[in-house]
């Protein structure tokens, strides 16, 4: 062939020119369509959709997603690139810049997406979350100052929930807004918050009000940040006029945009497991031991089918719940919370079991897998703990008609 | 000057894919492999849209010729920036016969009929590595061509041409209407963006028949055989040069 891209054969064990390489080949290399193919049952525009972002994940973020890990670098540049194809407001309406897609179409992205780089994906859907918070419940003003930047990544925006002392039991949070004037006075601290330092906008959950859900407001503000991952506020003066909604309403409007951002995080979970079975599924072919390839072993077989039915239960309950989210059916809540149980639950095993396949070259660096293990494990944690999951679920079904 | 240019696109296997022969050596296996864009077509596509953000032209109208899946990779240039689409429909049967004089007569009938500017294609195929297309059409309309192109600019109504060639890089300059055959160092393709998708979805694709343009499809090639290349075979380790020389000989080599 004239087209002069390096195509390497086989991944070699133990080879250390571009694991990254390795991946890349690997997802791309049988193309004749199995089981997992992710792109079943879309349409011709989801297909065109997942093709662009997939082509993304393999071109921008794979050859990095081990540098980005090792040396913890936030990409500013490739997020940027990836907004200016309309990844920085999936969902967000087109008049202020978003890309106004479903979110059934959002879950298709960030799953392609997360096989270049599954903690930079997810860094991306929450992102996509607070922006859409914003055009949801904000008002003209604020939809127009703060959500083309955002939608195009030119400001990088962080969800502030969790505190020190409040995670699972957020209606709990004690991060003050006292009015004084024309402005909140913000008093308090957040922990957890993912970009914290590196980001512009930060969408802040604080009380306004009295204890429990009730008294918790949404505010928007922005931030001359200094390299800080637990955000402390002391007497800062929010104005007025970046209240999102009405006071005493910000505690809906976070798990309002929790939903969206489950099935994100779950979408994230289902490229990492979808990497890693092709991963598994390519050294069983390569690698041998007693004498034949491990593809032989009537064991590994199972488990890799086990592997396969349970991504592809994963992905069809996550892309249900996306559909039943963007009907606004009454089951979306608990439906969400089912999904990213499930999904960030099995994905998580998957790519545990992949890296398990892979012996002792499994837990190299070197090698792939053993980042999707990591990056996929928090997703248990956090968007709400699978316990806090849980507890969504039993509600629903024991709560009195 | 019309200001449109007509660019050529073919749906072909991914680049990326490992191919099987057809167990009765007719041809490879098509069915349920993943295809995408000839690579070199993308850049086409890239360079006429480019020409299009600059005002130098005033159109992209892409073309395939093929069965109904091409539709998807029409689809996938309009999501580029091209403005429409044409469809050569050719049904399946006659489309694995389909070689570069049959696709060289349709795009000389089209570029007429659009009274095109440009033609611009990809250098090849990357299934049929043929490098034929590009030089047929443009010896059927008599027009100029400037093939491997790394670098095109417009002057007026001529167009200077780098070329990459076996020796380095070559400048033409050749006038308009031509035909131009785009190599890999012309540009980077852009991705397609989420909101072009959507607008591509909008953007019209013409069928036409090639008889209707008056072309016959019947092909003067016929494919014997289709084998994989001969499996590697082990080398001999010689201990002394004579040893080489001696077994070079035996070989027939010098």
């Amino acid at each position: 062939m004239a087209v002069s891209l390096a195509l390497s054969g086989v991944a070699r064990l133990g080879s250390r020119i571009g694991r990254s390489h390795q991946l890349i080949r690997s997802i791309h290399k049988r193309g004749v369509s199995s089981c997992i193919d992710p792109s079943h049952g879309l349409s011709e525009e989801q297909k065109e959709f997942q093709k662009v972002a997939f082509d993304f994940a393999t071109n921008e973020m794979a050859p990095h997603m081990a540098e980005w890990d090792q040396k913890e670098i936030f990409p500013v540049e490739v997020l940027r690139r990836a907004a200016q194809l309309g990844f920085g407001g999936i969902y967000v309406q087109p008049d202020v810049g978003g890309s106004g897609l479903s979110r059934l179409d959002t879950s298709v992205i960030f799953e392609a997406l997360s096989t270049g780089c599954v903690s930079t994906t997810a860094y991306i859907s929450i992102h996509n979350m607070c922006v859409w918070m914003i055009d949801t419940f904000g008002n003209t003003e604020q939809r127009e100052k703060f959500c083309p930047d955002l939608c195009l990544m030119e400001k990088f925006a962080s969800y502030c929930l969790t505190e020190p002392g409040s995670g699972s039991d957020a209606a709990s949070l004690t991060t003050s807004a006292q009015l004084k004037g024309d402005h909140y006075i913000l008093n308090g601290s957040k922990a957890f918050i993912s970009g914290g330092g590196d980001t512009d906008v930060y969408v802040v959950m604080c009380r306004t009000g009295g204890k429990g859900p009730k008294g918790i407001s949404c505010l928007v503000m922005g931030w001359n940040s200094q390299p800080t991952r637990a955000l402390i506020f002391e007497d800062c003066a929010v104005p007025v006029a970046n209240l999102l909604g009405v006071e005493g309403q910000g505690f809906n409007i976070a798990m309002r945009g929790l939903n969206g951002g489950r099935i994100n995080i779950a979408s994230c979970s289902l490229g990492a497991a979808q990497a890693s079975v092709q991963l598994a599924r390519d050294h069983l072919l390569v690698r041998k031991q007693f004498g034949e390839t491990l593809s032989n072993n009537q064991f590994l077989q199972f488990k890799l089918a086990e592997m396969a039915t349970k991504l592809v239960a994963s992905r069809l309950f996550v892309r249900q719940a996306a559909t039943a989210l963007q009907e606004n059916r009454s089951d979306a809540a608990t439906l969400c919370a089912m999904a990213k149980l499930f999904a960030t639950d099995e994905c998580f095993n998957i790519c545990n079991q992949a890296l398990q396949m892979h012996g002792g070259y499994g837990y190299l660096k070197d090698y792939a897998v053993q980042q999707f293990v990591r990056d996929s494990r928090v997703h248990q944690i956090l968007e709400g703990t699978n316990e806090v999951m849980r507890m969504i679920v039993s509600r629903n079904l024991l709560s009195e008609i | 000057m019309s200001g449109r240019v007509l660019v050529g696109v073919k749906r072909v296997i991914d680049y990326a894919v490992k191919i099987r022969v057809k167990p009765d050596h007719s041809g490879v296996v098509t069915e349920g492999v993943k295809h995408s864009m000839n690579p070199f077509c993308e850049i086409a596509v890239e360079e006429a849209v480019k020409m299009k953000e600059k005002k130098l032209i005033k159109e992209v109208v892409v073309v395939s010729c093929g069965p109904q899946q091409v539709q998807e990779t029409i689809r996938t240039a309009l999501a580029m920036g091209a403005d429409r689409g044409i469809h050569v429909e050719v049904p399946a049967k006659e489309y694995e016969s389909l070689g570069p004089l049959q696709v060289s007569k349709i795009l000389a009938a089209l570029a007429k009929k659009e009274e095109a500017q440009l033609v611009i294609l990809g250098k090849q195929a990357i299934d049929g590595d043929c490098n034929q297309t590009g030089q047929m059409t443009a010896a059927l309309l008599d027009w100029p061509q400037g093939t491997f192109a790394s670098e095109v600019t417009l002057e007026g109504d001529k167009v200077k041409v780098v070329r990459e060639i076996d020796g380095g890089l070559e400048t033409i300059k050749i006038n308009t209407p031509a035909v131009l055959t785009a190599d890999l160092r012309l540009n980077t393709p852009r991705y397609a963006t989420l909101p072009n998708i959507m607008k591509a979805k909008k953007k019209k694709i013409a069928n036409v028949k090639p008889a209707d343009l008056g072309v016959d499809l019947t092909s003067r090639l016929e494919v014997l055989r289709v084998d994989e290349p001969p499996q590697r075979q082990a080398g001999v380790k010689v201990e002394t040069v004579d040893d080489l020389v001696g077994k070079l000989r035996e070989a027939g080599r010098i």
